[in-house]
Formats: C-alpha cells, sequence, structure tokens
C-alpha cells in the first residue's frame, strides 16, 4: 500500500509546523482585524482611513509577493536599521516570524471586514441598554458585544481560517520546514513526488474537514438562543 | 527607492504582466466550461455523478493551489510510462502545468458558486417556465441560468480576483509572470521593496480595473433591481 520510506515521520513534523504558523497567523490576523475593525468603526477620520488604506491595498495585493516583500524586504530594513544603530553583525530573519507576520498581516485585513460587518449587525439598542446600565466600554465591548456579534462572524471567521489555512503551503516558498516543503524533500530524496504531494493534499482535506466540523459545532454554540425547532 | 531598477525592467514587468492576464484568462475561461456541467452533476440525481462533482469540488477546494500545482508539476513525473507518451511534451512545461492547475482549480470555485445560485432560483420562476409549457433544457437555459448568473456575478468577481492573486504561484515553478519577474528582478539587484512593490501595484491597479469592470456590469444587469427614481 502507502510506503513513505521511512520519510512519514518528517511530514508529520512538518503538518505540525504547518498547524503553527497557521494557529500563530490566526492570532495575529485576529488581534489586527479587531484593532481594524474598531478603527473603521470610530469617529476619528484619521484611524478610519489609516484602516480603509490597509484593508484595500492588503487585499489588492496576492499573499505571495506579500510574503516576499515581507521576509525579502524585513531583511533589509532590519540590517540597514541596524547597521544605522552600529550593530555591525548581519542579521537573518527567522522565516518562522516573517511567515506568522505576513499572514497574520494580510488575514487582519479580512478579520476586519468580516467583524466590522458583524458587530454592525447587533442590534443598537443592546449598547444602549449597557450604556443605561452605566457599563463600561470595555464591559460594554466583552460582556455585551462579543457574545452576540459571534453568532454573525463565525461563518466568515470560519472561511477566513480555511482560506489562511492552506495560504499556509506559500512559507514553504521563504525557506519554512512545513508539510509541503518537507514533502520536496522527501519527493527529491526518493524519486515519489507524486505520492509525497497527494499525502500532503490528504493531510489539507484532513485539517478542513476537521475545521468545518469544529466551525459547525462553535456555530451551534453560538446560535443556542436562536435555535428554531 | 531606486526608481532606475524600476524604469530599466519595465519592459520585463509588462511581459510578465501579460503572462499572469494570459494564464488568468484562459484558465477562467476553460474552467468556466468545466464548472457549468460539474454543477449541473452536482445536482444530478444519479447518486454517482453527484458523489463525483462533490468529490472534484472537495478535493480542489480543500486543498492548496500550490499543493495541487507541485502535484501536477512535480508529481507527474513519477509516472514512468508517462513520459514515453505524447502528453509528456505538455506536462514538462511549466506554462502548460501552470495552465491546466489554475483551471482545474477554478472549475471547482466556479461550480460551487454556480450550484449555489442555481439553488436558490425562486420557485415561482421555475413554476412558470413549466405553466408555459417550457422544455427542461429550455427550462435551465432561459429561465434558470440567465437568473442565476446574475445572482452569482458577485461571488464570481471574488473568484477571478482570488484567480488572479493565486496566478502568483506560477511564479514558483520558474515562470516569468508578474511574480516570477519581481523574483528575478530581486535576485538581480538584491532590492526586495523595488522588485516586489512594483509587481504588488500593479497587481492592485488590475484588482481595481476588475472591480470596477464588474461594478459596471452589475449596473446593466441589475438595472431592473434599482431602486425607482422619481
Amino acid at each position: 500500500m502507502l510506503d513513505l520510506r521511512g520519510y512519514g515521520p518528517m511530514l508529520l513534523e512538518g503538518a505540525s509546523l504547518t498547524i503553527e504558523v497557521g494557529l500563530c497567523s490566526l492570532v495575529v490576523a485576529l488581534v489586527l482585524g479587531t484593532l481594524t475593525a474598531l478603527a473603521k468603526l470610530s469617529t476619528s477620520r484619521f484611524l478610519r482611513s489609516v484602516a480603509a488604506v490597509y484593508t484595500t491595498v492588503i487585499r489588492g495585493i496576492p499573499d505571495l509577493v506579500l510574503m516576499l516583500l515581507i521576509f525579502f524586504g524585513g531583511q533589509v530594513a532590519v540590517n540597514n536599521a541596524a547597521l544605522a544603530l552600529g550593530y555591525e553583525d548581519y542579521i537573518d530573519i527567522d522565516p518562522f516570524i516573517a511567515g506568522v507576520l505576513s499572514i497574520g498581516f494580510i488575514f487582519g485585513a479580512y478579520m476586519a471586514e468580516t467583524l466590522r460587518g458583524a458587530y454592525l449587525a447587533v442590534d443598537k439598542g443592546q449598547r444602549e441598554a449597557a450604556m443605561a446600565y452605566g457599563m463600561r466600554a470595555g464591559q460594554i465591548f466583552w460582556r455585551v458585544m462579543v457574545p452576540q456579534l459571534m453568532r454573525h462572524a463565525l461563518p466568515g471567521l470560519g472561511n477566513n481560517w480555511l482560506v489562511l489555512l492552506k495560504t499556509t503551503a506559500l512559507v514553504s516558498v521563504i525557506g519554512l520546514d512545513d508539510m509541503v516543503r518537507k514533502a520536496g524533500l522527501a519527493a527529491g530524496a526518493t524519486k515519489l513526488p507524486f505520492t509525497f504531494y497527494m499525502v500532503v493534499a490528504a493531510i489539507f482535506l484532513l485539517f478542513t474537514t476537521v475545521s468545518v466540523l469544529l466551525l459547525h459545532w462553535a456555530e451551534r454554540h453560538y446560535g443556542k438562543a436562536y435555535r428554531r425547532a | 527607492m531606486d526608481f532606475s531598477i524600476i524604469a530599466d525592467n519595465w519592459p520585463l514587468y509588462m511581459q510578465g504582466l501579460g503572462l499572469t492576464l494570459q494564464l488568468v484568462a484562459l484558465s477562467l475561461v476553460i474552467g468556466f466550461c468545466i464548472a457549468l456541467p460539474l454543477a449541473l452533476m452536482r445536482q444530478s440525481s444519479i447518486k454517482a455523478v453527484s458523489w463525483f462533482a462533490w468529490g472534484y469540488i472537495y478535493f480542489f477546494r480543500g486543498t492548496p493551489l500550490l499543493v495541487q500545482l507541485f502535484i501536477i508539476y512535480f508529481g507527474l513525473g513519477q509516472w514512468e510510462w508517462l513520459k514515453t507518451t505524447w502528453a509528456w511534451d505538455l506536462f514538462k512545461e511549466a506554462y502548460f502545468c501552470a495552465l491546466l492547475s489554475f483551471t482545474l482549480n477554478t472549475a471547482a470555485y466556479s461550480a460551487e458558486i454556480i450550484r449555489g445560485a442555481i439553488a436558490a432560483t425562486p420557485h415561482g420562476e421555475v413554476e412558470a417556465a413549466v405553466a408555459y409549457g417550457m422544455s427542461p433544457f429550455k427550462r435551465m437555459f432561459r429561465i434558470i441560468l440567465p437568473s442565476a448568473a446574475r445572482r452569482a456575478l458577485h461571488a464570481y468577481s471574488n473568484e477571478i480576483i482570488f484567480m488572479l492573486h493565486g496566478s502568483s504561484v506560477a511564479g514558483i515553478i520558474t515562470l516569468n509572470d508578474l511574480t516570477g519577474v519581481a523574483r528575478l528582478v530581486n535576485s538581480r539587484y538584491y532590492s526586495p521593496f523595488e522588485a516586489f512593490l512594483t509587481s504588488g501595484l500593479i497587481y492592485l491597479c488590475v484588482t481595481f480595473a476588475i472591480v470596477a469592470a464588474v461594478k459596471a456590469l452589475e449596473n446593466r444587469w441589475h438595472a431592473h433591481l434599482r431602486p425607482r427614481t422619481a
């Protein structure tokens, strides 16, 4: 049957790195997305335009180009800055950090759009009632808005996560030892590229399937109050 | 910023843009031709047919385009017998492999968009077509598909943009598309900002052009839905 010539464990290591990159970028994207969504909803014209430029520009440029720009450009920028500060040694940017930051940066823009829409979908009266109770801004956000907007945001966030997970495959291009790169190494050594890339595809399908099941469960959880017969 | 690098390599960037647009346009057109039957197969009452379509869509939507490209470009070389056939003349070309994987990929996404749009057809429209005595074929091509096309337009415009951005992986398998050119310029001058920002901005312009074109088309197609001005 399936003979991986002893490269199975290496592939699994790559798979766990793929998950790590995915989850770390998700955290970065959610933080950036929340901040950007709040900026888009703010009364300050400056914040609103910064957020608008960020989401428009990021969504108009391919992930791969942005990733290469951040990885190679970041390298040059960091070294120039270090040189200016009198630091002589060459600094290598860690591909893990470059990958996570660029994917998080890209998906922050998509998350912002989803979160903004979900925030606006919550009835205005909920917020007003919370204010009438004398809740502080933080309390209103975390206790009243977040639990309700999650219901509207989950389908969009879930979609973004599925796209994000597939985007992690691109980190292999900037030299990170994820599953795709490991498969490439194994394929080179064994002359079985079809087998190894198909296994990678199967693992991605598994990740997607598990994510979809978890999302269904979460959507049921946040939709409890609205469940119909 | 050293603008002379950009100016010197501008013709190269334009060639890259040409290749990118060509790949995207061809794969969208061929992919759409596959997507339509695929969407109808998905609706079929024959189990085997609808399962096949489901499996196809599930595989291509659930795995990264990069992996699909690698399976075709690197993977098929594993089969020695394939190298003895005429097909190998095609499969050894990076261009053909990129076009094939983009086409198969966009076919899956488009099929899902078309299926969703067909499923959302108001039942009254179908009933009216039946009442007029239209055959199932006529019903599909005169009533259901034109109505679905209007609903699908917005989702499909997103797919066009995804394909434009997705096509950047062609630059990884030695093709000199817009991304490939940027990689080339970067490796030649070691000036990542000039190299990648230039192609990034060109991609941005193309994206804006697509958005504007779709908006114009929407205005036209959705004219009957526009609120009436007194």
